[in-house]
């Protein structure tokens, strides 16, 4: 099923959902820098940006978040657990390659024994109005990790940027169930035209030779590999690649507060820090720059394989632009497989 | 030309065996980028590159390499803070060999690309031109009007203390006395300042960039990393992130030489100079210093002196 929202009337269209929904979306924060946030006035909804520095994850995983209150009342102590929202949410304007990157944790957070409440609750309660993908950047390349600029999979609706309109397809029962809403239009032959004619541009844009194929198996045999000697020399161990990556998703508890009462807390982590792995001991098991950087990628492209058939990077190029000392993980992927130059051990970057 | 001096430099140390590996910079897959490199043979050098956006602060890498003989393409500021950090006692001088660079102050990538519409695909420069090529444009900038902010003030383009320099020493006169952003804050009331400085840091993810890539951030233990005592709370209040960037700029003082490289590694483009700027001419007020120019003499605030400033205690 397929409409059209004339732009015109998209901040009334906007206005109509928060009547019934938490509306999120990239808000503004400066010239350059954009968020996931919660909208309070549909103008503040900003969909200028590519994509959000920190990704669309951010609406079910927050970086921080509080998980209970627990307080002393005689001899107990009583527990408030907070993973409850009270509002179903709309999530707008997440990107194909961000909302692959959701199903991505969901498979972690999600499946098996252990299931994450808070991350259930809030994706529960979401439907997922994603859009398209037009202006791929060079350094996308998410053809290559399996996705597309135009993948609707895991949107409930999906939007495509026509200039003056908006293409809007129901995906799921979820999203079909807006057909009735006032401002959607039928869309004209040529809007569909439009919208393939953009798609299939946008398609042919994105770089589709990275070797991720039969990574996993290549990693398998490079476990103590002299490429990871030389590969991390550059990282400074910052933590951007990992906290803007939309599939990463290690995190740390703490808590605050006193032996009366306090809280519980989630934080973002990253294997990047040299604390990640730091035992009570003193021990570090990862104890450099090489050990950590070969966690980041094993864990993209083997361990997460070996458990769920799939890798973990979905090609969004986030690591890559803005990575302080220019990490590429491209490269870093192109020298575990056959076609990389032959001369890398000159080279120490990545 | 300066690129061809400083692999002809690189591949002779390597050669005669002077240094165990050379710390550069290297083209790499983005335009207006260059990213560091790590050369150990001869042959290697050969990726050096040198131009406008040779934006890193290569000292960083220094603490890493602390066991080794290193050669390092310097800028004026990054030797001014392996000058610091050998003050610091971090490695020894004999342990370096400095290629010093004459500066000709460093391109903002950021603002390059603000300046065109759609994405820059290549881009080279030459003379005072910046040459830009995307799908549907080509472009041509003028270099002078992309500096890096914090280039915009420096004085010491020619890098001090080096065993060689590539090129002849620049003129040492910044392009404007004061940051105009530190004079905005100057002329704001604590109120205004107050919430400047609180509008920038709200946008903090705590990704640690601004630390790990400052020559000057080396503490084994970070305060905001430890834990027993817990100085901070790891969340995104933003009481604990406003702590975070004060104590950050505070540890600055006096040591910090200005490269930018903080600001530059904010991905949420986090104002940080305007601090940092303010504390150091603060600090060349007070004590006539500033780090890093003098071999000898310590950071103000990491030594005392019978006839020091006391009228602020009252």
């Amino acid at each position: 099923m397929k409409w059209k929202l004339e732009k015109k009337d998209f901040q009334k269209f906007l206005q109509g959902l928060m009547e019934d929904y938490d509306l999120f979306a990239p808000v503004k924060l400066t010239e350059g820098v954009s968020e996931f946030k919660k909208i309070n006035q549909p103008e503040e909804v900003y969909l200028n940006q590519l994509f959000t520095q920190k990704p669309a994850k951010e609406v079910f995983f927050p970086q921080s978040e509080v998980m209970f209150h627990y307080e002393k009342r005689g001899g107990q102590t009583q527990t408030i657990s907070l993973e409850e929202i009270e509002r179903e949410r709309i999530l707008l304007g997440a990107k194909p390659c961000e909302i692959k990157a959701i199903s991505i944790i969901e498979k972690v957070f999600m499946s098996g024994e252990s299931i994450d409440v808070y991350f259930l609750e809030k994706r529960r309660k979401t439907i997922i109005m994603g859009l398209a993908c037009n202006h791929p950047l060079s350094t996308c390349f998410c053809t290559s990790t399996g996705g597309s600029p135009f993948l609707r999979e895991g949107s409930d609706l999906f939007l495509i940027d026509l200039g003056e309109s908006f293409l809007m397809e129901g995906i799921t029962g979820k999203g079909l169930s807006f057909q009735e809403n006032k401002f959607l239009k039928e869309p004209s032959e040529e809007d569909l035209n439009t919208a393939q004619l953009i798609e299939s541009k946008a398609f042919q844009k994105v770089d589709s030779s990275v070797p991720v194929e039969g990574i996993e198996k290549r990693l398998d045999l490079m476990m103590e590999s002299t490429f990871w000697n030389r590969v991390h020399e550059k990282c400074v161990g910052c933590r951007i690649c990992t906290y803007l990556c939309p599939t990463c998703h290690c995190f740390d508890m703490v808590d605050e507060g006193g032996p009366q009462r306090g809280q519980r807390v989630r934080n973002w982590d990253s294997c990047l820090s040299p604390l990640y792995s730091l035992e009570t001991s003193g021990h570090n098991p990862r104890p450099t720059g090489r050990e950590r950087t070969r966690q980041r990628i094993m864990h993209k492209f083997n361990y997460y394989p070996k458990i769920y058939g799939q890798v973990a990077c979905v090609g969004c190029g986030r690591c890559i632009l803005y990575c302080p000392v220019h990490f590429d993980i491209r490269k870093a992927i192109l020298w575990t497989s056959p076609k990389r130059p032959k001369k890398y051990e000159e080279r120490s970057s990545s | 030309m300066i690129q061809e001096k400083i692999r002809e430099i690189a591949k002779d140390l390597l050669r005669t065996k002077k240094v165990d590996l050379v710390i550069g910079f290297g083209e790499w897959t983005l335009p207006l980028r260059t990213t560091p490199l790590f050369i150990r043979t001869p042959e290697g050098a050969d990726h050096l590159v040198w131009n406008s956006f040779c934006e890193n602060n290569l000292a960083v890498y220094l603490h890493k390499f602390n066991q080794f003989k290193v050669g390092v393409v310097v800028k004026g500021c990054d030797a001014r803070s392996i000058v610091a950090l050998t003050l610091e006692k971090r490695f020894k001088r004999d342990q370096l060999f400095l290629i010093g660079v004459p500066c000709q102050r460093m391109v903002d990538r950021r603002k390059v690309k603000r300046a065109v519409q759609g994405e820059i695909l290549h881009a080279f420069e030459e003379g005072d031109q910046i040459f830009l090529e995307g799908e549907e444009f080509k472009t041509t900038l003028r270099r002078d009007q992309f500096f890096y902010s914090s280039c915009q003030t420096c004085i010491h383009r020619t890098p001090l203390h080096t065993d060689v320099l590539m090129g002849d020493p620049v003129e040492e006169s910044p392009l404007t006395e004061i940051l105009p952003e530190v004079k905005a804050f100057e002329e704001k009331s604590p109120e205004g300042r107050w919430d400047y400085f609180k509008k920038e840091v709200s946008r903090c993810i705590r990704c640690y960039a601004c630390r790990e890539v400052c020559p000057m951030c080396y503490c084994e233990e970070c305060f905001v990393d430890s834990s027993n005592p817990k100085w901070i709370e790891r969340g995104q209040l933003p009481s604990d992130l406003m702590f975070y960037h004060i104590v950050r700029a505070y540890h600055q003082t006096g040591r910090c030489s200005g490269c930018g490289a903080c600001e530059r590694a904010c991905p949420m483009e986090i104002r940080l100079t305007y601090l940092t700027q303010k504390l150091n001419q603060e600090v060349k007020d007070l004590f006539n210093f500033e780090t890093g120019i003098d071999l000898e003499a310590s950071p103000p605030l990491s030594t005392f002196r019978m006839d020091d400033h006391q009228d602020f205690i009252k």
